[in-house]
């Protein structure tokens, strides 16, 4: 049987009137959950950068405990507050969104880490980090010492990588591969940590500044490492700025 | 007045809730006519998401679940449907159905939907699917669509978890994440003396082809299957 046009389109309008309100319904009943699940996640990835997340671990309450945060500008200024004049919270700054403004624009948000039960000295600066994998982005957590200077830890993710591939980003394994690396030369310039291409690099090549790559994901790992070493640059100031008040 | 009569309607007799060609529905696609090893379809999700069995479970439901329901849906509105546009309407509806397992992933499993966000949204081509709802649902019953969703669903989950359990046993030593070889004594520590090193291939596609064709052609061997 042969329908009409007027028939076809009249079927369309009403198939997609009615699948696009179930989903536009679905979308909005479960928008609160997965607010909630996106920032559980977060919390998790930020405490990630410093300590073993477990399953049976309370990560809000170990958060709240263990995590002060800030926020800083391009210059390392530390602002408190938005444009609207309300108090900034780094956790509600999204790096997603800074990201896509020019760096001297943007704010960064500093998660300073005081111990698992929490104590008075910093242990450890976690920084966010942003950029582009080989399908889409990649951020992370980068756990440093408290002068900035060496990595401590480090957590990423993705939004798209090859699993297997590029999506090895998020493997213990690769990211254990970044602990004790040191960002600065001799000299004091900033040359921050690459990954190298190909996996099972010989030792002599795996110095301070380089850890071993993936097989297989050369741009995934590319991208690693401009983003590395973009944000180890934005958040320069801030460090030096800290080094100034210390010693005065 | 007329004197035409007017027949009585017969009423059939209503099959069996699970009458032998319903069983064979269901049955058939396990394996005699698999998606994946019979009619080869389904097989790029084969391949890439097989490296561990938790990631493997949980899209092997969320490919259940979107069969079933797109076979009961079309099979629902199958006289309605415009023949012209047929295509678009069934991808419309898998495409909605895929949305929704991703949304409850993202709300409920957000760590698994991280992992699978991608091929989740890889089901809507994903030519099983696809396949059942022009060659059965347009034409048959809900019910039997459901019977037939159902089979295709269990047929393309039992393979992947098969290639799953082999490529996360001897890629990673370990089952569901836990350390298989480690528990057995394969430690510095344990009897064996020495740790089990993981076999790198099986993590790549590569290592799930192998497991794969070994596994059509144990299948073909029993079955005698030959293609034509």
């Amino acid at each position: 049987m042969r329908q009409s046009n007027y028939y076809v389109i009249l079927f369309s309008v009403i198939l997609t009137v009615v699948l696009g309100g179930l989903l536009a319904a679905t979308s909005e009943g479960l928008g609160p959950i997965q607010q909630k699940s996106i920032e559980l996640d977060t919390k998790k990835q930020i405490l990630g950068a410093v300590i073993e997340v477990t399953p049976e671990m309370d990560v809000i309450e170990t958060y709240n405990k263990a995590i002060k945060s800030e926020v800083t500008d391009y210059e390392g200024n530390i602002v408190t507050e938005n444009e609207k004049g309300e108090e900034l919270v780094a956790e509600d700054v999204s790096v997603e969104k800074q990201y896509k403004k020019a760096p001297e624009e943007r704010l960064y948000p500093v998660f300073k880490y005081y111990g698992k039960d929490g104590g008075e000295e910093i242990e450890s600066y976690i920084l966010p980090v942003y950029g582009s994998g080989l399908w889409d982005n990649i951020w992370g957590y980068i756990a440093l010492d408290t002068e900035g200077k060496i990595i401590k830890g480090a957590v990423f993710a993705h939004a798209g990588e090859t699993p297997g591939l590029g999506a090895r980003i998020t493997e213990d394994q690769v990211q254990a591969r970044f602990e004790g690396k040191e960002l600065y030369n001799d000299q004091g310039e900033l040359v921050s940590v690459k990954m190298l291409k190909g996996e099972s690099n010989p030792e002599s090549k795996l110095d301070e500044h380089h850890v071993d790559g993936m097989s297989g994901a050369t741009i995934t790992g590319n991208g690693l490492n401009d983003m590395l070493k973009n944000y180890f640059k934005y958040y320069q100031s801030y460090f030096n700025k800290k080094g100034a008040t210390a010693t005065l | 007045m007329s004197t035409e009569t007017v027949d009585k309607p017969v009423k059939k007799d209503s099959e069996a809730f699970l009458s032998k060609r319903r069983k064979k529905i269901v049955t058939d696609p396990l394996n005699d006519d698999n998606p994946i090893t019979i009619q080869v379809l389904g097989i790029c999700s084969a391949l890439a998401v097989t490296t561990q069995m938790k990631p493997t479970m949980v899209m092997s439901i969320a490919v259940i679940f979107v069969i079933v329901f797109s076979n009961l849906t079309i099979s629902l509105i199958r006289k309605l449907i415009p023949n012209r546009v047929r295509i678009i309407v069934q991808l419309a509806v898998i495409a909605t159905l895929v949305t929704l397992v991703n949304e409850v992933l993202q709300a409920f499993a957000y760590d698994m939907y991280k992992e699978l966000s991608v091929f989740v949204g890889l089901i809507i081509t994903n030519c099983i699917i696809m396949g059942r709802l022009e060659a059965f649902a347009l034409a048959n019953k809900p019910y039997d669509s459901i019977l037939d969703g159902l089979g295709s669903g269990l047929g393309y989950a039992w393979i992947i978890l098969a290639v799953a359990f082999f490529r996360e046993l001897f890629g990673s030593g370990a089952i569901f994440g836990f350390e298989v070889f480690e528990a057995i004594g394969f430690s510095a520590d344990g009897w064996v003396g020495f740790d089990y090193q993981a076999n790198g291939i099986m993590v790549t596609p590569v290592g799930a082809f192998f497991i794969l064709g070994l596994i059509i052609w144990v299948q073909r061997n029993k079955t005698g299957y030959v293609e034509n």
